[in-house]
């Protein structure tokens, strides 16, 4: 298929170029429908968030209250911090216009009339691409107070974060928002009742509201018929690691991940072997090299061969990597991140970084093995958030998947820095 | 004190946010934009400025990576050693880094020209290894190209 998403079209960043593409001809239809309607066909296109979770986006845009005598609105997630995922990036960079345009039929769909779109604060120059295009878009009359002449008001805010994967959690990234430090909240009440200021919110994944022009434009029936059924659509996927093309590739949903290793990523250098994979971001379950016929990136295929899709950033390794120091970065990763709200992610991830980097310097015990299954068992599902479940997943895959990796490393002498 | 363009942007700022309490972060920014780092005197400043408790400012410049509560380098180079980094040799960028300039890890030189940190995934995997120079990144790095990367950001201006 044809790229939908990023379009190798020069310039596109620009708003001429967006326009004389057929740009924000999908918003200017969506105005002339009943906005359930849009929903509507968002929901049948089965559309699933790009953020991670794979949640139905239709699905997620009825939950909003129709009649609240509160203000609703928009939260866009372009936080993009998961180790491994750097797609939305790109998507700021080339297209944009893209991201406002379905930031705009969202907001019509639901009745909102102020979208913030929050993105990290490392992505500053990104930041003032979005900014640019939102000027741009503004000037045009597509930003605003009834836009194009209609009923329709809304507003866009760029806001910038600080600094904390934790943001890019819905609720933790509200509180950030509001001025906060950025604590997930509990849920229930989830954020379409209380969200922003205690106001009906959704929160949706850049890539995902990117993918909200084509459903509009080409209708529920077109894309519902990407890729892999159940998961349907084009899909970014930013692959990273020992491979010798990497960068970000759009593709439709179901493409088997050897393909995409092979072809789109143009293979592991030196033609060594595929020791391991971490699917979809960091905190996906990693997958074993020797296994992998057969899978491919769509949320059934990779449940069933135990991880998901998460962000599709893949991270590719070679036979010469060293797991157990992958592992240890990891969990030194989710332990430097922990909001430390909750004791089992605030304290566990300190206790899986200190026990595999004992492993990682050779002094590993036997018994460290089960002490590091049982401390990964007892963070998942025993948190505020899903920050202790990403912690808990890639210690609990690799012990599954790679247990000879630690017991080679019992009491062994100390590996050479190198091989890190 | 921040200075009265600044107050503007900052009162232009209030028209897109419901509460004044959201003001927090890009208020934070500006300042530290200003000062170069934000010492507990400018909290003081933000916080009688946003009509909030100086321990609620505290609290979110403790809370997140990129407020500096000390001054850093002209040259600010962070270095990504997180998996996709580590793995195509993020470890041997940091030790030209050090060598380079002299410096270790999370130090800043005396002449107050660069300080080195460390710091986790910053969304240029495919780019790996990297590392950002203020807002600049600079990606596929290798360690022969460290010392043209070091000459180039030292012939920028300051803040570009």
């Amino acid at each position: 298929m044809d790229p939908v998403i990023l379009p190798n079209i020069p310039k596109l960043h620009t708003i001429d170029v967006y326009e004389a593409n057929g740009g924000y001809k999908a918003f200017k239809k969506s105005i002339g429908m009943a906005p359930e309607a849009v929903t509507d066909e968002v929901k049948k296109s089965n559309l699933r968030g790009r953020g991670g979770a794979c949640f139905p986006t239709g699905l997620k845009w009825t939950f909003m209250p129709k009649k609240t005598d509160k203000p609703k609105y928009l939260c866009v997630n372009g936080d993009e911090s998961e180790p491994g995922t750097f797609k939305d990036r790109q998507i700021f960079e080339s297209n944009p216009h893209l991201l406002l345009e379905g930031t705009l039929v969202a907001c019509y769909a639901m009745g909102i009339t102020t979208a913030f779109i929050y993105i990290r604060g490392e992505y500053g120059k990104w930041i003032r691409m979005v900014e640019k295009a939102l000027d741009d878009a503004r000037t045009r009359g597509y930003v605003g107070k009834n836009i194009l002449g209609s009923e329709f008001s809304a507003e866009i805010i760029v806001h910038k974060g600080a600094g904390a994967y934790i943001c890019g959690e819905e609720s933790a990234l509200m509180n950030s928002l509001e001025g906060e430090r950025g604590y997930p909240r509990i849920k229930p009440p989830f954020p379409a009742q209380y969200g922003l200021w205690g106001c009906p919110t959704t929160i949706n994944n850049v890539e995902t509201l990117s993918n909200v022009p084509c459903i509009i434009n080409n209708g529920w029936d077109w894309y519902s018929k990407i890729g892999a059924p159940k998961h349907p659509g084009p899909i970014l996927v930013g692959v990273s690691g020992h491979v010798n093309h990497p960068g970000v590739f759009e593709m439709p949903t179901g493409v088997p991940l050897l393909e995409i290793i092979h072809k789109y990523a143009g293979g592991v250098p030196g033609n060594k072997a595929i020791k391991a994979v971490i699917p979809g971001g960091s905190s996906t379950p990693i997958l074993r090299g020797d296994q992998l016929e057969g899978v491919s990136m769509d949320a059934d295929s990779m449940k069933a061969a135990g991880s998901a899709v998460g962000t599709a950033g893949l991270i590719v390794m070679d036979e010469d990597t060293d797991l157990l120091a992958v592992l240890a970065r990891i969990a030194k990763f989710y332990h430097h991140e922990s909001c430390g709200q909750c004791t089992p992610c605030r304290e566990g991830t300190g206790w899986l970084e200190k026990v595999l980097n004992r492993f990682v310097r050779g002094e590993g015990r036997g018994e460290d093995i089960d002490l590091l299954m049982d401390i990964a068992n007892n963070i998942e599902g025993n948190t505020i958030c899903a920050l202790g479940d990403a912690a808990a997943w890639p210690v609990q895959s690799m012990i599954r998947r790679f247990r000879d990796e630690f017991e080679k490393r019992v009491g062994a002498h100390p590996v050479k820095e190198e091989a890190a | 004190m921040l200075t009265p363009q600044n107050l503007q942007r900052i009162e232009n700022l209030k028209k897109s946010y419901p509460h004044s309490q959201a003001l927090v972060l890009p208020v934070l920014w500006i300042a530290q934009e200003q000062y170069g780092f934000i010492s507990q005197d400018t909290m003081k400043e933000v916080a009688a400025l946003l009509k909030l408790p100086f321990g609620h400012i505290l609290g979110v410049v403790t809370f997140y990576t990129m407020y500096h509560t000390k001054p850093v380098g002209r040259n600010h180079i962070e270095v990504c050693t997180n998996v996709s980094c580590m793995i195509r040799g993020s470890q041997k960028i940091v030790r030209e880094l050090e060598e380079k300039l002299g410096i270790k890890m999370g130090e800043t030189s005396n002449d107050g020209a660069w300080t080195l940190s460390e710091v986790e995934c910053m969304g240029a995997c495919g780019g790996a290894p990297m590392c950002a120079i203020g807002e600049e990144y600079y990606e596929n790095l290798t360690p022969e190209g460290v010392e043209r990367m070091i000459e180039s950001a030292s012939k920028r201006k300051v803040g570009a």
